[in-house]
């Protein structure tokens, strides 16, 4: 028996066996409360109070105005006509990147898990190469990265050595978001490959044997076998790679801190740099974003629980 | 024709998937000297270096055209403009000049092992170090206990509000950290824990995601068994301890690879919350370091090598355990 075991079985005759799942839950549930339920109704107060002090009472009630400054826009697709115009960039940036990164994303990971389900060699291999950039911490990962793209660094040698001129890759607002877009795919894409592959193999062979019966080329078997099957997989893979895409911070926030200027700057970055990176610490304001991005993740999460009923294990 | 492109599709994978992380781990063997040259050297050279007599310092070896058609390698004492003063360090008495485009460096292959041992003496790094190493396992040991007691009581009691409890556990399963900055660091602050590793290690500690994986799989242990033990006069903890924690083993295992993966890893919460360089973890560490007017790449390469030195070891270990792992649970850190 173990210490634990000193205090849990004297308070068992204390408390009596029919309360013993609450005591079980106690200190889980005591976390839970304090740093996740509190602070998540504690966060839409947050977001209708001004000023810069951080205790609750001690900061004036505004009612609708963190919202309003960050809805304040002529044109909401014109950042510069907006009065808080890096929430607005930042959410362009967050649009572009989650499309392209997701879009890339699943189209590479499909293709992989395709690859990866034929009869290879080494199969275990292969998987583990695609999968260990996922293992990497995005620190890590944007060094690795960084190092490779700065000015001198290797690819601008490879460029040079075929004979193209060097490319400031970090230094030009598009280049930037390239990169942006295909790091954080190279560090993900291993994971959806994975649950991408389980998905297939997970496809009766009787299927693939009466498709070939019936003289079905590769083609249309995937068309009309693997392609409909495969679908529940793809739905889970597609939300989950958005809901991960709308909160990505710091593989970018290391790779380009958000530049040049504001180019890459994402949601999370937005909120970070309001609430916490500055001199004036603008926590209302941080928390109405948050509100706000709260608010995109319940969205995907309710499209989610939609298309993925009975898919419940996947939930991550 | 179909085998051959799957073959150089997977190996095109292993180079653009493993191509990187060489490069750095390569890189960081370099001298500061080597890591300036454009374009790169595959390997870390390093300039040979010779002692020669009447010269203090040791002098760089060059590979020289001679005039008079004639090679040698001699040691450059000093260069002048586009001339260089050069010594035969086996003769070092008579100065021979030479035109600096006649001459190539001699390089050897060596790993300059200071890039490692400097920053680790000098920089703080091994207080980093110790802070990620604590931080993950204290908080890895918390979540596996706290949340294998919470999925215990979820899975294997029935009383009043079980239900309601799970149902608000699964609910946030979705609501990242990242959504709750602000109040998490009220809370934080109001206990004193900013600056604290104890404010980086209990926040994230009540994993739903781990409750939610422990539950399922406890949720598959036959009551019998509980029951049986019962009747024997165990008591609940007993029960807990030493039946359905060694049972849940499996379960309990993939929560703690992940559990170390998600800790060792974190970045944005112990940015907010240490702001004090004797407390940054690794992660926070390493990119103060980088962020730095001057990057000292040399020491940067090296220390991102030793930061994922510890997840690919675990990795190369336990490979089949963690894809089957995420495979099965769709968890990810």
């Amino acid at each position: 028996m173990n210490a634990a075991g000193l205090i849990m079985e004297p308070l068992q005759r204390v408390v009596g066996v029919k309360r013993m799942p609450w005591v079980f839950l106690l200190p889980n549930l005591a976390i839970f409360s304090l740093f996740i339920l509190f602070p998540m109704l504690m966060n839409f107060y947050y977001s209708f109070t001004g000023g810069t002090q951080l205790f609750p009472t001690d900061r004036p009630f505004v009612g609708m105005a963190n919202f309003e400054r960050l809805f304040d826009c002529e044109n909401f697709l014109n950042p510069n006509t907006c009065s808080e115009d890096r929430f607005w960039r930042a959410m362009r940036n967050t649009f572009v990147f989650v499309l392209a990164q997701v879009g890339g994303m699943i189209l590479l990971s499909l293709l992989t898990a395709v690859v990866l389900n034929q009869k290879v060699r080494f199969r275990g291999f292969f998987r583990s190469v695609f999968f260990y950039p996922v293992l990497l911490s995005p620190v890590v990962v944007a060094l690795i990265w960084k190092w490779i793209l700065q000015r001198d660094g290797v690819l601008n040698a490879l460029l040079l050595s075929v004979g193209l001129d060097p490319i400031p890759f970090l230094l030009d607002a598009d280049w930037a978001m390239f990169w942006v877009v295909t790091v954080s795919v190279w560090a993900n894409m291993g994971f959806y490959t994975l649950i991408l592959l389980a998905g297939l193999q997970s496809i009766p062979a009787e299927l693939y044997d009466a498709a070939a019966i019936d003289g079905a080329g590769p083609r249309q078997t995937f068309v009309s076998v693997t392609m409909p099957l495969l679908m529940p997989t793809m739905m889970v893979v597609l939300v989950l790679s958005l809901i991960r895409a709308v909160q990505m911070f710091d593989e970018v926030y290391v790779l380009t801190g958000g530049g040049p200027g504001t180019a890459t700057m994402l949601l999370i970055q937005y909120i970070y740099t309001t609430g916490f990176a500055t001199q004036v610490q603008r926590f209302g304001l941080a928390a109405a974003a948050s509100v706000v991005l709260g608010l995109i993740l319940l969205i995907a999460t309710l499209i989610q629980l939609r298309v993925g009923r009975g898919s419940e294990r996947h939930l991550a | 024709m179909t085998d051959i492109l799957t073959y150089v599709y997977l190996l095109l994978g292993v180079l653009v998937m493993f191509g990187p992380v060489a490069w750095l781990v390569l890189s960081s063997f370099k001298t500061p000297a080597a890591l300036l040259e454009f374009p790169p050297s595959l390997l870390p050279l390093a300039s040979v270096m010779a002692t020669v007599e009447g010269h203090a310092e040791p002098l760089q070896l060059f590979d020289v055209a001679l005039a008079d058609g004639e090679s040698a390698r001699l040691a450059q004492v000093r260069r002048v403009g586009l001339e260089a003063q050069m010594v035969d360090p086996a003769a070092p008495d008579e100065i021979i000049r030479v035109p600096i485009d006649q001459r190539t460096e001699v390089r050897e292959f060596r790993l300059a092992l200071s890039n490692y041992t400097v920053p680790l003496r000098q920089f703080n790094f091994a207080t980093y170090l110790g802070n990620s190493v604590f931080v993950t396992v204290m908080a890895t040991l918390i979540t596996l206990i706290i949340n294998s007691m919470a999925a215990f009581a979820l899975s294997k009691y029935r009383f009043r509000g079980r239900n309601a409890v799970f149902l608000v556990i699964l609910g946030t399963l979705m609501i990242p950290l990242s959504v709750i900055l602000v109040p998490v660091y009220l809370v934080i602050s109001e206990i004193g824990w900013v600056n604290n590793l104890w404010g980086v290690i209990i926040p994230g500690a009540a994993t739903p995601t781990g409750v939610f994986l422990l539950r399922q799989y406890m949720l598959t242990l036959p009551d019998e068994l509980l029951d049986a033990a019962r009747i024997d006069g165990s008591s609940e903890w007993r029960i807990f301890w030493q039946i359905v924690l060694p049972l849940s083993a499996p379960a309990l295992a993939v929560l703690a690879i992940f559990s170390v993966m998600w800790r060792w890893n974190d970045f944005l919460w112990p940015l907010i919350v240490l702001t004090r360089s004797e407390n940054f973890t690794l992660q926070v560490g390493l990119n103060a370091f980088q962020g730095e007017l001057n990057v000292q790449w040399h020491y940067v390469l090296a220390m991102t090598v030793l930061t994922l030195v510890p997840i690919t070891v675990v990795f190369s270990f336990l490979q089949r355990f963690i894809t089957t792992g995420i495979a099965s649970t769709g968890v990810k850190g």
